[in-house]
C-alpha cells in the first residue's frame, strides 16, 4: 500500500500540513469555516515535531503490524478494508486512550471534544484522507517534505 | 522642504526608534511596505509568523490574532505565497515626499540612511535604474510568402552550440590505404581531417548559468543548478565559491571559476571542471571586489573556500598578478598548462566603455570563451551607487565587440557568453542575432526557484532559501523542485527559441549568430542603432 514518507531534510515546519490536515477533517470543508466555526472540534492529525532548525511532520506510520488495532478494547481502531490503512471508527471508539498508550510513534491525539456538543473522547488519528488519491498534508507541502510512495510493506518506515 | 526646525513639522516627519538602552531620532524608519491582513480571511494559523525571517509577523496571544511589525517588510513575498487563505497583501506604502522630479522619494531615503549609519548603501541583484532596455527596442523577422518559415514540431531544429576557439582554416590529407608489402598509398577519393580543434563545451541549449558562489547562495541552491545543467545538457558556474564536496558529480557540467580571491582553487578543483573561467570583472559592480561578510562563513563554506570559518572572504578589486594582457595570458596558459590543455579558459569581463578593444586583448590572450556581463547583472550584495551607474548595458557591449572582432578577423578564436539581465527567450534569440554564442542567465535562475527581487541578498536572511546560510532557511529549497524549476525553465525556453528561428526561416542556431539582418530597431535615435548595427525598422 502507498505511505506517507517523511523527507526531514526539506520540512520547513511551517505547519501548513496541519492547517490542511485540520480542514479536510473538518465538516464544512471550507479552510476559514474551519478555522472560524469548528476550531474546537476538529484536530490536524499531522504534528510538526520541531528542535531547531530539525523539523519533520509526523503522522500515523501505518505500522505493518499496528499495536493500536490490538490494544482497542472498542474494537473501534481496525484496518479499512479498502484502503489498507488503520484508521479508527469514531461511533465505536470509547476514549479509553490504549491506543495512545502503545503507539510508537505518537501519532494518535485526544479529541475531547470530538462528538461536537455531546462532549464525546474520541482517539483521533490520520486516515490517508478516506483512501484519496493523496492525502491532504502531503498535497499542501510547499517543499514536497511528505511524499505518498508505495513502500514495501516488509519495510515500512519507522 | 522646509526646514525641520518647527516643532510640529519635526514630529510630523521624525519618528523615535529605541536602539539598545538609548532612544535614537530616526528620518528613515516610515516602512517601505505596508503588510495588510484581510481580518475576514485570517484564521492566525501562524504560518506567516513562522516563514518571516525579518520577524514581520507576530503572534499576540492576549487575543489570539497575528498583527505585524511593517516597518521590518522587504516585500519578499514569502508570506504572500504560503499563507493558505490569501490574506495577506504587501503593498508599497503610499506614504509620498512633497513632489519632486530631481529629489525623489528614494534620494531623500538614502540620505536619512546614510546620514544616521555614516555607511556605504548597499543592496542586491541587478541595477533597478529605469536605463532603456535595448533587447526591448529591438524586433525579430519572420518569413512571409517570398522564403518558407520551418515548424520546428515537425523538422530537425539545432540548437546544440559549441564554446571554444574554432580553427583558422581546415586542414587535409590525403586518406591512406594499405598497399600491401609497399606500405600505404593515398587513396585517390578520400581524404582525411588533420587540423585538431580545441576543447570545446558542448551545450545543448545556449543558455548557461552564470557564476553565483557557493557562500553567497546555499547549497541547495548550487545543487539545483548543478542538477538542472546536468539535465538539460548545459552548464553551470561555481563563481568563485569553490567546489563544496556535493558538487563533485556534476564536474562534467561545472565552470569553475577562479576569481581575484582564488577561494577553493586547487588541483582537484580544476581538474573536476569542465572549464574554467578567469573572473575579472562583474556587471553589478565592475572594478570592485567582493565581500562574503563572516556570517555567512560557516564550516561548510569555510573547508571549500579554504578560510577559516567566520573570517570575511574579501575578493581584491584586481587579480594582483594581473596588470596588463601580457598577465592575463599568463594566467590563462599557467590554467591550461595545469589542465594539460584539455579544457577550455573563459575569461569573464564587466561591460564597461572600451569593451571592444579589452575583449579584443583577452581574445589574443589566449581565451577560448569571452563572457561579458552587462550594467543590469545581478549579484549578492554591492554598494547601490556602484550597481546603479558604473558599466554599460550588455546590448551595446555585445553588438561593439561581435564587431570589433570579426573586423580584426579574431572572431572565431574565441566564443562570445554574453549575461546581465537575460529575461525571457526573445532576449535570448535577440542576443544571438548580435552576434552571442550564448548567454549566461542567473537572475531568471534565482526567479525560476523562488526570488522575488527583494534585493536584500546582503542581509542573509533570504526567505526562499537562495542568498543565505541560515539552516533554518536553505531548507526552504528542496534542490529537487530547484532543478525540476529550472530544467522546466530551460525547456520552455527553447521550445520558444525554435518557435522563433522557424518563423524566421532558420533551422539551426549556427545561423542566426551575429544574424543581424532579422533585427530591426524601434524607438531607437540613429546613434544607438549604428552602435547596435541594426537598421530601423521600416527599412
Amino acid at each position: 500500500m502507498k505511505r506517507i514518507v517523511i523527507h526531514e531534510e526539506h520540512c520547513i515546519g511551517c505547519r501548513l500540513c496541519e492547517v490542511h490536515c485540520l480542514v479536510q477533517h473538518s465538516r464544512s470543508r471550507d479552510i476559514i469555516k474551519a478555522f472560524r466555526t469548528e476550531r474546537d472540534t476538529v484536530l490536524p492529525r499531522v504534528h510538526v515535531e520541531e528542535s531547531g532548525p530539525i523539523s519533520f511532520a509526523l503522522q500515523c506510520r501505518q505500522c505493518v503490524e499496528p499495536v493500536c488495532i490490538e490494544a482497542c478494547i472498542s474494537g473501534a481502531m481496525h484496518r479499512d478494508e479498502i484502503t489498507g490503512a488503520v484508521v479508527c471508527d469514531e461511533a465505536k471508539c470509547v476514549g479509553c486512550w490504549m491506543c495512545i498508550m502503545v503507539c510508537p510513534a505518537g501519532s494518535i491525539q485526544q479529541n475531547m471534544t470530538g462528538g461536537g456538543a455531546s462532549g464525546r473522547h474520541i482517539a483521533s488519528k490520520c486516515d490517508l484522507c478516506y483512501g484519496a488519491e493523496v492525502p491532504a498534508c502531503v498535497a499542501n507541502c510547499p517543499n514536497e517534505a511528505l511524499t505518498y510512495e508505495e513502500v514495501p510493506e516488509a519495510a515500512p518506515q519507522e | 522642504m522646509q526646514p525641520l526646525t518647527h516643532r510640529g513639522r519635526l514630529f510630523a516627519c521624525q519618528s523615535i526608534r529605541d536602539v539598545g538602552d538609548k532612544m535614537v531620532l530616526s528620518l528613515a524608519s516610515a516602512p517601505a511596505f505596508i503588510v495588510e491582513r484581510d481580518e475576514t480571511r485570517c484564521i492566525a494559523c501562524q504560518v506567516c509568523v513562522r516563514q518571516c525571517a525579518n520577524d514581520v509577523h507576530y503572534y499576540d496571544e492576549v487575543d489570539g490574532s497575528v498583527r505585524s511589525h511593517d516597518a521590518q517588510c522587504v516585500g519578499c513575498h514569502r508570506c504572500v505565497t504560503l499563507c493558505p487563505t490569501h490574506a495577506l497583501t504587501v503593498r508599497t506604502n503610499p506614504l509620498e515626499f512633497r513632489p519632486h522630479a530631481n529629489w525623489t522619494g528614494e534620494a531623500l531615503r538614502n540620505i536619512y540612511k546614510q546620514a544616521e549609519t555614516g555607511g556605504m548603501l548597499l543592496t542586491g541583484m541587478g541595477c533597478d535604474q529605469p536605463f532603456r532596455i535595448y533587447w526591448d527596442h529591438m524586433v525579430l523577422n519572420a518569413s512571409q510568402v517570398t522564403n518558407p518559415s520551418i515548424d520546428p514540431m515537425r523538422e530537425p531544429m539545432e540548437l546544440v552550440t559549441y564554446l571554444g576557439a574554432k580553427p583558422e582554416r581546415l586542414e587535409f590529407r590525403p586518406e591512406m590505404v594499405s598497399a600491401g608489402e609497399d606500405g600505404e598509398r593515398p587513396s585517390g577519393s578520400c581524404m582525411a581531417l588533420t587540423t585538431e580543434a580545441s576543447p570545446q563545451l558542448e551545450l545543448q541549449v545556449p543558455i548557461m548559468f552564470s557564476a553565483m558562489s557557493y557562500g553567497s547562495i546555499s547549497l541547495n541552491a548550487v545543487l539545483s543548478l548543478a542538477r538542472a545543467a546536468e539535465a538539460a545538457g548545459t552548464y553551470y558556474n561555481t563563481g568563485e565559491g569553490g567546489l563544496h564536496q556535493a558538487l563533485y558529480p556534476y564536474g562534467a557540467h561545472t565552470i569553475a571559476q577562479v576569481a581575484s580571491g582564488r577561494f577553493g582553487v586547487h588541483p582537484q578543483y580544476l581538474d573536476t571542471a569542465a572549464a574554467l573561467e578567469i573572473k575579472i570583472g562583474q556587471g553589478a559592480k565592475p572594478g570592485i571586489g567582493g565581500h562574503l561578510p563572516g556570517e555567512k562563513v560557516d564550516l561548510d563554506v569555510s573547508r571549500t573556500r579554504m578560510i577559516p570559518a567566520g573570517s570575511d572572504a574579501l575578493s581584491p578589486a584586481p587579480h594582483h598578478d594581473i596588470y596588463s594582457i601580457e598577465d592575463l595570458r599568463q594566467l590563462i596558459y599557467a590554467l591550461k598548462e595545469a589542465t594539460g590543455y584539455r579544457k577550455p579558459v573563459s575569461v569573464k569581463v564587466a561591460a564597461v566603455h572600451n569593451i571592444a578593444p579589452i575583449a579584443s586583448g583577452i581574445v589574443r590572450a589566449g581565451a577560448d570563451i569571452v563572457a561579458i556581463d552587462g550594467l543590469r547583472g545581478g549579484t549578492g550584495a554591492a554598494p547601490t551607487m556602484i550597481r546603479n551607474n558604473v558599466g554599460i548595458p550588455i546590448e551595446l557591449a555585445l553588438a561593439a565587440v561581435d564587431q570589433r572582432l570579426r573586423e580584426e578577423g579574431i572572431r572565431h578564436r574565441a566564443s562570445l557568453v554574453v549575461g546581465g539581465s537575460v529575461r525571457n527567450s526573445a532576449d535570448i534569440v535577440k542576443a544571438i542575432a548580435l552576434g552571442a554564442d550564448a548567454v549566461y542567465i542567473a537572475t531568471s535562475a534565482l526567479v525560476a526557484m523562488g526570488c522575488h527581487l527583494c534585493q536584500r541578498c546582503y542581509t542573509g536572511k533570504c526567505n526562499w532559501g537562495i542568498a543565505t546560510q541560515d539552516p533554518y532557511l536553505t531548507k526552504r529549497l528542496n534542490p529537487d523542485m530547484g532543478a525540476r524549476r529550472l530544467t522546466n525553465l530551460l525547456r520552455a525556453w527553447s521550445l520558444e527559441i525554435k518557435e522563433m528561428m522557424g518563423g524566421m526561416g532558420i533551422n539551426s542556431v549556427e545561423s542566426l549568430r551575429g544574424n543581424r539582418d532579422h533585427l530591426r530597431g524601434v524607438g531607437l535615435n540613429q546613434v544607438e542603432l549604428d552602435a547596435l548595427g541594426i537598421k530601423s525598422a521600416g527599412f
